[in-house]
């Protein structure tokens, strides 16, 4: 396997303890969730409480037993038996496919996507340039089912055409309405599986898997981060709705005295700068400890503003070497929350200060 | 050669804009063939074109009040026009309000529907609203090939799903792939698949139900056939989807023909309106 699982695998942990050097510990030290942990642990419990299988349960019940009987009734084309639901080294089953689906669209900017499933819930790694990376995370706690039989299941697969298949049936927003997925990876050489049902209407997906590349370590340690500010999303969703983007990059400052967090452009029509004021209402967290400016690609932040809309909340992290880490909270239909993240490398030409 | 029809019904105006808008959506240029209690629109294209054709018959008495034409003989009682659907239905499309609308064959400095809108006002005087819409008159040594298509012999008919549901499938495929495998077998199933090197996508629709098509219609698919087997036609995926895209009319009856590996043939009622539409399968 080409995976690595070192400092990747335990990402999705959320047992894991705070002496890891991960960067993503959910629940614990870094990242939005160490100021945002109280409100989360609630949200966890609501989401939890009110999931549409507590709420209707023989709902869910007929579904995963409709879609666990298609291939053995209904469907003898496709020349599946029960013997080989059992040779599945990875079955996951969503009652709503667009919790999966809305996620994986926040970072669909290259077709190439690596999915790394471990007993904690799957992981989507998308890459661009060997410069940025974008993880999706999905516990395993918002699937129906989530049943893996080895340690990492490792694979790859066009997103794009994943999210054609995740959408066959149109994602439709009415509530009520919703297609029920269930999702079975046989193992290393095999196609990802998928069995949607909406409406009594069954579509099978088989899509071609790929030998998985071994995503970039970006090597961003909590311990090496300098600054870092946790934002209410909709104060960024206006900023970078506003950006020039004629600007070939954009510069983030953090700093603990004056700009405090600054984002700038410099475009065609002039340079413009957005600050944020320590004190705001929208801003959750704010420590910085060393004036730190940097230059990032907007050619290469510019997908992550898919993310940002779907978000509630960000964490905005740079560390000794000027990377840029932003995480995403993201809350989806039924309340659960999954994260996004984003590793951005520093533009060269940045003139050292 | 003369026609002249009358709409006075807002109703009925707004369901035969609907009607020339669908054809619209499948057609640039099309045939509109006038008889005494008839209007049909009629697309035969050649086989290089990819040879879609097209058949859509409207009765004259479910749309106008008034309704006069005379055609090119006693014996030949009929009129052929090549027509742009699109401006007829952009004509159309600008009068939902009037008091009533005339369309009429007119002669300018080319032959000419007009479209002559009266439309309400407040003071005494009318407003009258007036789209020519250039035709060309079709010489009746060309007529024989705007006749009925006969209906093909066959080998599965099945009733379609919603339309809607379909168009999203396809909508999707279409994103995937450039051909779309459409199968069906008599026992009401109905399957749209597509293969590709990234992928395989296959949707599964059941209960559809098969017509009951009348015995003596000779159409009665061969009673040796097994009800599970499918029968098949893999078609341009573009194609279907126009069909699909342009669904103003929400049929009554929305049913499709299959010739194994020749043609599909998707009809749809809507009491007063039918549309049949011939797409060629592909090897």
């Amino acid at each position: 396997m080409l995976l690595a699982p070192v400092a990747n695998s335990d990402m999705l942990d959320t047992t894991s303890t705070t002496t890891s050097t991960t960067t993503w510990q959910f629940g614990r030290s870094s990242g939005v969730l160490d100021r945002a942990a109280k409100p989360l642990e609630g949200l966890y419990a609501c989401a939890n409480s009110t999931s549409v299988a507590r709420r209707n349960p023989e709902v869910v019940v007929f579904r995963s037993a409709f879609l666990q009987n298609i291939s053995i009734d209904t469907m003898p084309l496709l020349t599946q038996s029960q013997a080989d639901d059992e040779e599945y080294v990875l079955v996951a089953s969503l009652d709503n496919a667009r919790n999966l689906s809305n996620i994986l669209k926040a970072i669909t900017f290259k077709d190439h996507a690596i999915f790394s499933a471990t007993p904690n819930g799957l992981k989507v790694t998308v890459e661009d340039s060997k410069c940025m990376q974008a993880n999706a995370f999905i516990q395993a706690e918002i699937f129906q089912e989530f049943t893996i039989k080895e340690d990492l299941v490792g694979f790859q697969v066009n997103l794009t055409v994943l999210l054609d298949c995740l959408n066959i049936f149109g994602g439709s927003t009415v509530p009520g309405v919703s297609t029920a997925l269930r999702m079975c990876y046989k193992g290393y050489g095999y196609p990802l599986t998928l069995f949607l049902e909406e409406g009594g209407v069954v579509t099978v997906c088989k899509i071609n898997t790929q030998e998985p590349e071994e995503p970039i370590d970006f090597e961003f340690c909590s311990s090496n981060v300098t600054n870092k500010v946790i934002l209410l999303s909709e104060s960024l969703k206006e900023a970078f709705s506003e950006l020039d983007m004629t600007s070939e990059v954009l510069q983030i400052t953090m700093s603990p005295n004056q700009p405090y967090f600054r984002l700038s452009t410099f475009g065609n029509s002039g340079n413009a700068h957005y600050d944020y004021p320590k004190d705001s209402d929208m801003m959750e967290l704010f420590k910085c400890t060393k004036t730190q400016t940097n230059r990032y690609k907007m050619s290469l932040l510019k997908p992550s503003t898919k993310a940002l809309a779907l978000s509630c909340k960000v964490s905005v992290r740079t560390d000794s070497r000027g990377f840029l880490s932003l995480q995403y909270l993201v809350r989806n239909d039924d309340g659960q929350i999954c994260f996004v993240e984003y590793y951005c490398c520093p533009d060269e030409e940045v003139e050292e200060e | 050669m003369k026609f002249r029809g009358k709409i006075i019904d807002i109703a009925c105006l707004n369901h035969f804009t609907r009607v020339i808008t669908t054809i619209s959506k499948l057609t640039k240029t099309c045939v509109l063939r006038l008889t005494p209690d008839n209007l049909f629109f009629v697309l035969s294209e050649k086989v290089a074109n990819g040879g879609v054709s097209m058949w859509c018959e409207l009765s004259e008495a479910n749309f106008f009040d008034e309704y006069q034409m005379e055609g090119v003989s006693s014996e030949d009682n009929e009129i052929c026009l090549e027509v742009t659907p699109e401006n007829l239905s952009r004509a159309l499309k600008t009068v939902q309000n009037a008091k009533s609308v005339k369309v009429k064959l007119t002669k300018k400095h080319c032959p000419c529907l007009t479209v002559a809108a009266e439309l309400p006002t407040l003071s005494s005087s009318s407003r009258v609203v007036t789209h020519d819409v250039p035709v060309d008159v079709i010489p009746r040594r060309l007529w024989h090939e705007f006749k009925e298509p006969n209906m093909p012999d066959f080998d599965v008919s099945i009733y379609l799903p919603p339309l809607k549901t379909i168009k999203n499938v396809v909508d999707r495929m279409k994103n995937l792939s450039n051909f779309l495998v459409l199968e069906a077998n008599l026992s009401g199933e109905m399957n749209l698949k597509i293969e590709t090197d990234l992928v395989s996508v296959t949707t599964h629709f059941k209960d559809l139900g098969n017509p009951p098509w009348g015995e003596d219609a000779s159409q009665a698919p061969s009673q040796s056939r097994d009800p599970e087997a499918m029968v098949q036609a893999r078609v341009d995926i573009r194609k279907l989807q126009q069909f699909l895209m342009g669904q103003q009319v929400n049929p009554s009856k929305a049913m499709c023909n299959i010739v194994h590996e020749r043609v599909v043939h998707l009809i749809l009622l809507h009491e007063d309106v039918s549309l049949q539409y011939f797409i060629p399968a592909v090897a």
